[in-house]
């Protein structure tokens, strides 16, 4: 074990010397991205493993740790993270935790320190945990986030962005089975390696690969046929991760549904911008503007090189531009509305009806304070600016359970197929022809 | 030949229609839980009285159907859908379709924009909740629907979730309302949950359809639904089958009979539901658990023997009553279990009646009442005394082991726990309104499956693969055993779930605690619900400690009672003697109080004799006729000053400003800023249920905080009092008070006005301002203010609003100067008289009494001195918390708590409002600052209603608990 230090307010910290020896757990999210971020942090000299334990074990432990009326994703995190090390796979001499932390008004901020609490109760004190942020917010010798690893998380999180993008708009219709899922396998293999030779992360670079990328998707051998297409947003946790959505995912595509799920650069953009927002409405250090201004440009330009190289290729739906997101809610929601998802929740049901995902599964931790006001809170509202609008709102928490939840989306399945049969007029492939009848019992 | 199954939680409807649309077979009942054989069975039937070489179309419909279906390739329909296929068949024209199930509310909206609405996870099942409020009132379902038709008056009850509303209804049962009442009420509850729940905005007119068990079943329920919505519904033939037609209708795709009988007899629902430990892993082990537990015994001898002194302890628990007799040896001469049916009167007098009759030579010497009903009975007997029933269960506890640390009751209703530090007790926790009722949950899911409680839990003793149910409360519990029963788990393995469940919900939703250690080695475990071998054993098991279970653990608090009796007796007590017990009368009857604007509902019993007992009071004065003393209270103070802020001239216009959540410490500022400058401000008035049921319908989000449902009700009242421009600002930040890291507010409290511009329909005619506002930067404020206050008025220059500001900002100033002046006399005074005094703390809305239901002024009540937060906030630098101090009302609480923690003349009760997120942090570190210093940390719940009663336990031992520190 390294010699333990602690900062004038008692936190563990993360040393210079750790930084050689010690073993760094990430838990999981969305797996492609936090799978090339996990690359990104290797590359950079840490040694990190990204957890993939799931199961039961997983929730019991974050119920026994943390408070039950924390939120589920809080008691996820922490529940894997502690199963983690209770299992015996690591040092726990030489281990340390990461987590994120985004400084917001909502209670996410939190988990950190709701993790150290936990750590405590279950003996762990002495496991350093290192806060991932980009707001300067507690500082480790041993951990720092320098340019180039932002730039290089950045263009991960785009390639993650792409790959999830493609995949998802494929998989459905590809002809032999399995090929989307291999394909993000070798790319997430391949970008790997370019990032252990210092490659795939330059503007041109980064053009390069997703031009490639989209091609090689564009090749695999599909059939498009009218399926109903389903739109997931919700907090960030449980939009992306299978444990904590009860593998929402699998359950729409078992469907037979078309899944897009909004990317996680839309978020980052969306955090950025937050930080103009908040200068513009309340006022604030014009050169903190420029600077961030400057980074929110960046992020734009890049967004852009993505968008643009998915354009090339007309069998696939480019994601809209964060601007043009952002311009949907103008006259819905405020823009100073930041806390969590903020606004942008809203904005991207918006787009995502605009893009002819109507049908809409928004996710949320049971009790979830940014939802109340960004999600179910607005629903009404994206149904009176667009009546296509078709949102079933699911709530997850330890005991919500699975029958409810696919229940409620199967309902809100059951309106998207009758609307599709309706479009297509036509004999429609589902599991079942319920609309047939539907359509006599109108006559 | 069509059929159509709907396989509900609890019930399988199923309707057989023939090629020309005719019904020619339909079926109700219950499954209890035997899905797939009650399935096969059913269809066997059908299958007979289908002529032979028919084909058969088959669909199945309903929530508990879906994994059955799927297995045993039959189609299956979302049960909402099936509805709707049936009601545009069988109703055309039907506007709205209400459905009550077993556990789903639904409403579809036909017209105008086809929707479909069903009950989200939390609000629990309405068919299942009346069951449960049946078995609560003792009577069957259609004596409740008689009952209801004679009520005279409604209270009101909480319509969220089953375990609210229970625990509204068992205090007034226990005050003694009316059966009548209380069934009519639950009705109405019901109403509200459907309409608030599952409306949401969108209004319930046309042609309206009434569907499922309930509404078919309950006449009074449908009155309910036609006087709430104004209009009168229609419960058609067939409104039992409505899914399971829809599903026959649906049905396309022949099936053989024969082969789907075949093939559900062989299906075995893969056991593919999440396992914990079996409880025992044999009968040995099981023996010697007995043989453990069998040693702490009273002992008992024949009453008849005895003579002399005794000792009475009476317990009126919320649904049983428990009775102990002792002798001067404290040896166990008589004892009663009981049921209360809802009014505990009555069994405590046969109870007496009986041993004075068949013990005359026995001498009470001594009475003490303790429990949810102490009072009623108390006054009703004339007992010699009453004590809270923490004390109580300690006393108890402490007789059999004299060095315990921890005490944990399960009871019907409730699960009390209490840690003993140096001899007193040191921490209570008691079950928020969220998780109560576990032990009833658990008779209740027996009774439903046909088995009596004891019954039931034995069977779990040696289930193979108990279910893991998680801990939640008991409406999840409900899903989460449908689930289980869709996964195939056998009654056995349910069982031992529920059991499991009931303990891990009293671990770590009730105390929190993670592991034994922290609960101490010397734990007695009591309550009805732990005579059940299943639940000890789970507690133990998880715990992995042996706990002490005495043989009477369901009679503890009477038992300590009769301790209590006995260690006060002055040698002979007031109880009725035989004869007073046989002259006994009671009478109820009920009153508006009227000596305020609180007008509260009263009940007021009389006994022979002049005795009374008044309930339902939410202050002393309708029993001492004087008004309770609030000069103490800077609770009743802060209201007064911001009645202060009187509309002024409407030179410039006239603005509204509902007064709810943050506005209750922000209405000295923006009303003087909008004063200032000219116009007239008018702020909502007092809140009120009537105001709050006017804006309940526009509320999208069922669980979200109470106050900010309660703003609803607000805007609506401003709107219809004729105010065209409302004034509510969105506020990401708080003013900065230096006592954290940021000063964020809440995402509800900043971003609530974007809820109600999207969701109440009315605002969209209305000039309503809800602007991002920064308040915390005082020089950036004005340029901004005029910029937003230019888009909707003419004319107002910077330099208006920069002197309006001025005077905002020290108007803002000179409120706080004044809630802390007033609050350091309080302090003074207290100090003075010798009286304790609380720190009330929460937020600035729970000032309203709406919110706080006079919890302040029944603390005022006990003659104890209450100052709030921001009184003493301020006199304390910014430290170190654990957790992100980011929120300028909670860096408020952690200040207050390290104010308080050296002062051993201040406790500190915290007011958290139920949904509160935030408080799911606040709570844990304001705790931890306490408890560091050893003090006690008390927690209230608060919610669209709260349980006084257990408010006053929790008060009565908080003060009991420091007396003896």
């Amino acid at each position: 074990m390294s010699e333990l230090k602690r900062d004038k307010n008692g936190r563990l910290l993360f040393t210079k010397e750790m930084r050689k020896n010690y073993t760094i757990l990430i838990p999981m999210m969305a797996p492609i991205h936090f799978e090339l971020i996990k690359n990104v942090l290797h590359n950079s000299g840490y040694n990190v493993e990204l957890l993939t334990n799931t199961g039961p074990e997983v929730v019991l432990q974050g119920l026994k740790y943390v408070h039950n009326d924390t939120c589920y994703p809080a008691l996820l995190v922490i529940g894997q993270m502690i199963d983690a090390l209770n299992s015996g796979k690591y040092d726990l001499n030489q281990t340390a935790l990461i987590i994120t932390q985004t400084g917001g008004g909502c209670r996410a901020s939190n988990y950190i320190h709701l993790l150290r609490k936990a750590l405590k109760k279950a003996g762990y004190g002495n496991i350093p945990v290192v806060s991932l942020n980009l707001s300067g917010l507690e500082k480790n010798s041993g951990f720092k986030m320098t340019l180039p690893m932002i730039r290089k998380m950045i263009a991960s999180l785009i390639y993650g962005d792409a790959l999830m993008l493609l995949s998802n708009q494929l998989r459905p219709y590809e002809l032999n089975h399995g090929e989307c899922d291999r394909l993000v396998e070798s790319w997430i293999g391949s970008l790997t390696e370019q990032y252990n030779h210092g490659k795939g992360l330059s503007v041109k670079q980064l053009k390069e690969n997703l031009d490639q990328i989209a091609g090689e998707f564009a090749e695999i051998k599909a059939t498009k046929r009218p399926i109903v297409k389903v739109g997931v947003v919700g907090e960030i946790y449980v939009k992306y991760s299978s444990l904590g959505n009860n593998s929402l995912e699998a359950f729409l595509s078992e469907q037979d549904c078309e899944v897009m799920v909004p990317g996680i650069l839309g978020f980052v953009l969306f955090k950025t911008d937050n930080r103009l927002e908040d200068i513009n409405l309340y006022g604030g250090n014009r050169i903190k503007y420029k600077i961030i201004k400057i980074f929110m440009d960046y992020l734009v330009k890049m967004e852009t090189v993505f968008i643009d190289a998915i354009k090339k290729y007309p069998q696939f739906l480019p994601p809209s531009s964060y601007a043009h997101t952002k311009s949907l809610v103008n006259g819905v929601i405020g823009y100073g509305s930041k806390m969590g998802e903020g606004w942008l929740l809203t904005a991207e049901m918006l787009e995502l009806v605009e893009l002819g995902y109507e049908n809409i599964v928004c996710t949320q931790p049971f009790g979830c304070l940014p939802n109340h006001i960004c999600g179910k809170g607005m629903i009404r509202n994206i149904k009176e600016i667009d009546d296509r609008a078709n949102i079933v709102p699911i709530d997850y928490d330890p005991s919500a359970t699975r029958v409810n939840q696919e229940n409620r989306i199967k309902l809100m399945l059951s309106v998207a197929r009758e609307r599709l049969a309706q479009a297509a007029d036509t004999e429609v492939i589902l599991p079942h022809t319920a609309q047939k009848e539907m359509a006599t019992a109108y006559n | 030949m069509r059929i159509g199954l709907d396989i509900g939680s609890t019930t399988i409807k199923s309707v057989v229609v023939d090629d020309n649309k005719t019904v020619i077979f339909r079926s109700y009942e219950r499954h209890f839980s035997q899905i797939t054989q009650k399935t096969a069975e059913l269809l066997q039937t059908i299958g007979d009285i289908i002529p032979t070489h028919h084909s058969t179309e088959i669909t199945i419909s309903g929530s508990a159907g879906m994994g059955l279906a799927e297995s045993c390739g039959i189609p299956f329909v979302q049960e909402v859908y099936a509805t709707r296929i049936a009601a545009n068949r069988l109703a055309p024209g039907t506007d709205v379709v209400i459905e009550l199930g077993g556990e789903d509310a639904k409403i579809l909206f036909l017209s105008g924009g086809m929707e479909v609405r069903m009950n989200g996870s939390c609000a629990g099942g309405t068919g299942a909740f009346i069951d449960q409020m049946a078995t609560l009132l003792n009577v069957p379902l259609e004596e409740m629907d008689d009952l209801a038709k004679q009520h005279e008056k409604l209270y009101t009850i909480a319509s969220r979730c089953g375990v609210f509303a229970k625990s509204d209804i068992q205090p007034l049962l226990n005050q003694g309302a009316k059966k009548s009442d209380i069934a009519a009420s639950i009705f109405g509850a019901v109403v509200n949950q459907t309409i608030a729940g599952l409306a949401q905005g969108r209004p319930i007119i046309g042609k309206i359809l009434y569907l499922g068990g309930p509404l078919t079943f309950l006449s009074q329920l449908r009155k309910s639904f036609d006087e709430t919505l104004h209009t009168t519904g229609v419960c058609p033939e067939d409104s039992l089958y409505y899914v399971a037609l829809g599903a026959a209708y649906a049905s396309d795709t022949t099936v053989d009979l024969e082969k789907a009988i075949e093939k559900l007899n062989n299906y075995h629902a893969s056991e593919h539901y999440a396992t914990i430990t079996p409880l025992f892993e044999n009968k040995e082990e099981y023996e010697r658990f007995a043989q453990r537990h069998a040693k702490h015994n009273v002992p008992q001898i024949d009453p008849a023997g005895y003579e002399g002194k005794a000792y009475l302890g009476l317990d009126a628990g919320s649904t049983t009553v428990k009775a102990v007799i002792l002798g001067k040896e404290g040896q166990l001469l008589a004892s009663s279990y009981q049921p209360n049916n809802g009014n505990p009167v009555p069994i405590i007098r046969a109870f007496l009646l009986d041993f004075y009759e068949k013990y005359p030579q026995i001498q009470l010497a001594g009475a003490t009442v303790t429990g949810y009903g102490e009072e009623i009975v108390k006054n009703a007997f004339r007992a010699d005394s009453g004590v809270v029933e923490t004390v109580a269960h300690f006393t108890a506890a402490k007789s059999f082991m004299p060095d315990v640390e921890f005490i944990i009751d399960i009871g019907g209703q409730d699960i009390k726990c209490f840690k003993i530090r140096n001899g007193v007790i040191d921490n209570i926790f008691l079950n928020e309104a969220c998780s109560s009722g576990c032990g009833s949950f658990l008779q209740t899911f027996a009774n439903a499956l046909g088995y009596s409680i004891e019954e039931f839990a034995k069977l779990g003793l040696f289930a193979d693969h108990p279910v893991d149910l998680g801990s939640r409360c008991t409406v999840f519990m409900n899903s989460s055993v449908k689930q289980a029963q869709k996964d195939g788990a056998s009654i056995e393995n349910i069982s031992a779930g529920l059991s499991i469940s009931v303990v891990k919900n009293a671990l770590y939703k009730v105390i929190r605690a993670a592991s034994a250690d922290e609960l101490g080695k010397h734990i007695v475990v009591q309550g009805g619900t732990f005579l059940n071998d299943a639940v000890l054993r789970a507690f133990e098991q998880e715990l992995k400690t042996d706990a002490v279970r005495p043989g009477i653990a369901g009679l503890m608090g009477a038992y300590g009672a009769a301790l209590y009796a006995k260690k006060h007796s002055k040698g002979c007590s007031t109880i009725l003697n035989k004869q007073e017990l046989l002259d006994f009368t009671h009478e109820v009857s009920n009153v508006n109080c009227g000596l305020c604007s609180n007008n509260c509902q009263l009940t007021i019993n009389r006994f022979d004799g002049g005795r009374r007992y008044i309930s339902g009071n939410r202050c002393e004065r309708p029993i001492t006729k004087k008004a309770t003393d609030n000069s103490l209270n800077i609770y009743d103070y802060k209201l007064k000053l911001l009645k202060e802020f009187t509309p002024g001239e409407a030179k410039r216009g006239i603005i509204g400003i509902p007064m709810e959540l943050n506005m209750y410490e922000l209405l000295p500022f923006w009303h003087t800023f909008f004063t200032t400058l000219g116009f007239k401000v008018i702020t909502s008035p007092d809140s009120s249920r009537e105001l709050y049921l006017n804006g309940q319908s526009t509320i999208p989000s069922d669980t979200v905080c109470f106050p900010a449902k309660l703003m609803h009700g607000h805007v609506q009242q401003l709107i219809d009092d004729g105010i065209t421009t409302i004034f509510y600002p969105c506020l990401t930040y708080n003013i900065d008070e230096g006592l954290g890291d940021n000063h964020y507010n809440c995402p509800v409290v900043a971003y609530y006005p974007e809820v109600i511009t999207s969701n109440m329909p009315a605002v969209k005619k209305l000039t309503f301002i809800k602007d991002y506002v920064g308040i915390h930067r005082p020089k950036d404020f004005p340029g901004k203010m005029q910029k937003i206050l230019a888009q909707y008025f003419d004319g107002i220059s910077l330099k208006e609003v920069e002197a309006a500001s001025k005077s905002a900002y020290k108007a803002y100033g000179d409120y706080f100067k004044c809630v802390r002046a007033q609050g350091a006399r309080i302090i003074a005074q207290a100090e003075k008289e010798n009286r304790p005094i609380i720190v009330l703390a929460g937020r600035p809305y729970h000032v309203d009494p709406e919110i706080n239901h006079g919890i302040d002024r029944l603390i005022a009540g006990f003659g104890v001195a209450i100052v709030s937060e921001d009184c003493v906030s301020y006199e304390v630098k910014k430290f170190t918390t654990t957790v992100l101090n980011q929120w300028t009302y909670h860096s408020r609480l952690y200040a207050a708590a390290k104010y308080i923690a050296n002062k051993p003349n201040m406790n500190l009760v915290q007011l958290v409002s139920f949904g509160c997120g935030v408080d799911a942090i606040t709570t844990d570190e304001v705790r931890e600052i306490l408890e560091q210093e050893g003090r006690i940390y008390t927690q209230i719940k608060i919610d669209e209603i709260t349980n006084l009663g257990a408010v006053k336990i929790r008060l009565r031992s908080l003060f009991a608990a420091t007396q003896e520190q």
